[in-house]
């Protein structure tokens, strides 16, 4: 575990360092994230990819020792051993004590995920071809989140319009998931026609939605602002155009938010889409059941 | 291993003088000699591998630049699921079938596969299953788009395609298990005498290995697709949740196919990996036993990995425990074999022919591959590579610098022994190299790119990716026009060139008996079994 802290706590301070630096190295690497998971999940990454390289470097100098000093061009005479008892032994058994000491730190942190106890905001997520629809379970609130519309028109094939003149590209909705900052956010993730994936790198996580079923996943984010995913898993034409974006606002931005929200339903709700909506939390309602169940 | 070989050449022309390769198409048709239908798999390979790779070209020129410039998104997954079905299925697969069927009768000293008529079946059934899938490209509603993977229930949503390209997989699994069942019968009863188990080279042993797999786990792959094609079309419901059924069922049954199946494309790799190591670096392999109790390990263990491919479906923590544990294990035997090779150069003697350049160029990038494979066998942080860029990075790695450039070594250090010339060095030496460099361009930036957030099987992308995908596309063009290059070594080369002697490469007699015969091989060997002590 110490171990573990010591790489991520590396990878915080590389990642806090100078902002240039930090705009090159997000390019290239998996992000810090802004909940305990992504961060975890960080270090994680961040200590195995060092192990690796340090093994690669000490393989890779044998490899290229070998094919710089053992050549026929420069006189090398073939030695006529073919085995050697110790050496093997040795590495089969160091390799296995370093994934020893991979696996530790990993099965904690995937027990962590798998914690779902304590959630204080429960969403159901459900995947559609191709849009996310986002329920306030207990709130009463419910809608649908699409690709916004400038990216929308620019994707078109042949559409003249320069992806760099439009504003987060590909990964803008008309209605943003909202979120209060600090409270750890239980969710629960469906689709309605094919395999979706739900995922939000700064998050640390993603989960399928398959019709028929409810996956769960949680995440407590730590900081406010705007946090941008995609659908991960290949569900058909548009696939790649059905992004996710989550606001993370202070908890009394949120309450304010979730009230605005719950009186522009009511004040548009007919008595006909009132039964609409009343039959579809039922619908919530009973599959919660049958999740908990399980 | 020491190998020596009686008189069988001398009596090679009085038996079968009579019967010579038949004039014509007729002869390719009709023929069951072996090194006929080798050699007609491994154009076959070509061809498929010119075909998909031309489909990636689609792919990475659609992804050049941000924005849809070239093609619909419903082609482009189009694109992506049968390039991957043609790569693996046609090119890669039936390319180290192609090998089987030329070496393995010559490095163990048999006259001819077991089974020669079934050989000649199994070949020309995979070419009735290729015509299938490409036919499957021009029905209504588009060729299938779902992904190699074929998952419920997208793929259900597949129209007049679907039942074409599951076929098509029928006769592909139907052709891979006669060829598996040749392998293990030929390996079995005819080896020369005095060759036992752990006498038999080490690409026979992989082979061997691989055949017992290809029978384990096709008939099960044939099983998912044929509950696809009841769901679609006889009102089943194996994988829908409206009549009790679970699509994930379908991703347990696919990936208890597909893991093996990866050690399919790759063992045999191994094998020919570990047959050139040893011959260019004038020393006997390092650890033989070892690397067969390795390879037998990898395969043992990729029946027992198979759901780290989807550790995102939900599945319980005690299940994501175990295939994560399971599958960090793999590293140890894939470890023991990259130090093995290592060991093999080690105070060898070496030199620096096509071939070896090949197998060296595997030996680094493939340990890539495997490393990357390692991080995401870490099930936690596998929740932030699935399904990404860091992927399609990996699993590339380990195919193509992996599987096809050991296939390649393959073909260059076997290619004298079929034609009887020697290569145009200079030309293969530079297709050596603008590959080596090219692969990398190719698919090094894409660790990038996953890492950095980017879903895999998207046909467009968000602006801060388009950098790395241009490299990208511009490695993927040098790589595809590289392998033109390929295809003129290999026809200069039947056509004519310097002829070869019988051991074609310094010392490798001792490396195996396909040496001990004539260059060209004759059309028949081994008419009477060399003796091995």
């Amino acid at each position: 575990m110490n171990m573990v802290k010591r790489a991520f706590a590396a990878g915080v301070a590389f990642a806090g360092g100078a902002s240039p630096a930090m705009a090159a190295w997000s390019d290239v690497n998996l992000r810090v994230g802004v909940t305990e998971l992504s961060r975890e999940i960080y270090g994680l990454h961040m200590l195995i990819l060092w192990i690796c390289v340090a093994i690669a470097v000490a393989v890779f100098a044998v490899m290229i020792y070998s094919i710089a000093t053992f050549r026929k061009s420069k006189g090398a005479v073939p030695a006529n051993f073919d085995h050697n008892t110790k050496a093997e032994v040795i590495w089969t058994v160091i390799p296995v004590l370093i994934l020893v000491g991979m696996a530790i730190p990993a099965a904690r942190t995937l027990v962590k995920i798998d914690d779902m106890r304590g959630s204080e905001l429960t969403i159901k997520v459900t995947g559609y071809q191709w849009k996310w629809q986002y329920e306030y379970v207990d709130h009463g609130v419910s809608f649908y989140s699409t690709l916004a519309r400038t990216s929308d028109e620019a994707r078109q094939v042949d559409s003249g319009v320069d992806p760099r003149s439009v504003e987060n590209y590909l990964l803008e909705v008309d209605n943003p998931l909202v979120v209060p900052q600090g409270r750890k956010v239980r969710v629960l993730i469906t689709a309605n026609d094919v395999i979706h994936a739900w995922w939000v790198p700064d998050f640390g996580m993603k989960r399928d939605a398959i019709p028929g079923f409810i996956n769960e996943m949680w995440f407590r984010a730590d900081e406010t602002g705007v946090f941008r995913g995609q659908c991960a898993e290949l569900c058909g034409r548009d696939h790649g155009f059905m992004p996710i974006v989550v606001v993370v606002k202070p908890q009394d931005e949120y309450d304010a938010w979730l009230k605005e929200q719950q009186a522009a339903r009511q004040a548009a709700a007919t008595p006909a889409a009132q039964t609409a909506q009343a039959s579809q939390q039922v619908d919530t309602v009973a599959a919660l059941r049958v999740a908990n169940a399980e | 291993m020491s190998t020596t070989h009686t008189q069988a050449q001398g009596h090679a022309h009085e038996h079968h003088d009579d019967h010579g390769p038949a004039k014509g198409f007729k002869r390719w048709l009709t023929t069951t000699n072996h090194k006929d239908i080798g050699t007609m798999y491994l154009v076959f390979s070509l061809v498929m591998f010119l075909l998909g790779g031309a489909m990636a070209l689609v792919i990475r020129a659609e992804l050049f630049m941000p924005g849809m410039q070239l093609v619909d998104p419903g082609f482009f997954n189009t694109m992506t699921t049968v390039h991957a079905l043609i790569m693996v299925f046609g090119a890669v697969m039936p390319a180290t079938v192609g090998l089987a069927n030329w070496m393995i009768p010559l490095q163990v000293g048999a006259p001819d596969m077991a089974l020669p008529r079934m050989n000649n079946f199994s070949f020309w059934l995979l070419v009735a299953a290729f015509s299938l899938l490409i036919l499957s490209l021009f029905m209504p509603g588009g060729g299938p788009a779902a992904g190699w993977t074929l998952y419920p229930p997208l793929v259900l949503q597949t129209g007049d395609a679907l039942p074409l390209a599951i076929f098509a997989i029928h006769l592909a699994g139907a052709s891979s298990i006669m060829g598996a069942i040749n392998i293990i019968v030929t390996i079995m009863n005819m080896r020369a005498p005095g060759m036992t188990l752990l006498k038999m080279p080490l690409f026979v042993w992989t082979w061997l290995i691989t055949a017992y797999l290809l029978i384990a786990v096709m008939p099960v792959f044939a099983g998912a697709v044929t509950m696809l094609l009841t769901d679609h079309f006889f009102g089943t419901t194996f994988f829908a949740a409206a009549g009790g059924g679970d699509p994930v069922l379908y991703q347990h049954i696919f990936w208890f196919f597909g893991h093996p199946e990866v050690y399919i494309m790759i063992l045999p790799a191994f094998g020919i990996v570990s047959e050139i190591i040893p011959t260019f670096s004038r020393k006997p392999l390092f650890g033989y036993d070892a690397m067969v109790y390795a390879t037998a390990s990898i395969a043992f263990l990729s029946f027992i990995v198979w759901a780290h491919h989807m550790f995102t479906v939900g599945m319980p923590l005690a299940g994501q425990m175990f295939f994560m544990l399971s599958t960090m294990l793999i590293a140890v035997p894939t470890g023991v074999k990259v130090f093995n090779w290592t060991a093999t150069m080690w105070r060898g003697s070496l030199t620096f022919e096509p071939p070896m350049l090949f197998a060296l160029a595997f030996l680094f990038l493939f340990t890539i591959g495997g490393f990357s494979g390692l991080m995401m066998a870490i099930a936690p942080v596998d929740f932030q590579y699935h399904d990404t860029y860091f992927i399609v990075a990996h699993f590339h790695y380990v195919l193509v610098p992996g599987a096809v450039f050991a296939i390649m070594a393959g073909v260059y250090y076997w290619l004298p022994k079929w034609t009887g010339h020697m290569y145009d060095m200079k030309l293969a030496n530079l297709h050596f190299w603008s590959s080596a460099i090219f692969v990398n361009v190719l698919f090094f930036p894409q660790h990038f790119l996953g890492l950095a957030g980017m879903p895999r099987r998207i046909p467009d992308y968000s602006t801060q990716f388009a950098d790395w995908n241009m490299v990208s596309s511009i490695g993927a063009f040098g790589f595809g026009l590289s392998q033109l290059l390929f295809v003129y070594v290999i026809w200069k080369c039947a056509r004519g060139g310097a002829k070869v002697s019988d051991e074609v490469w310094d010392g490798a007699r001792v490396h195996g008996l396909e040496w001990t015969v004539p260059s060209p091989a004759p059309y028949h060997t081994f008419d009477e079994a060399p003796v091995v002590k």
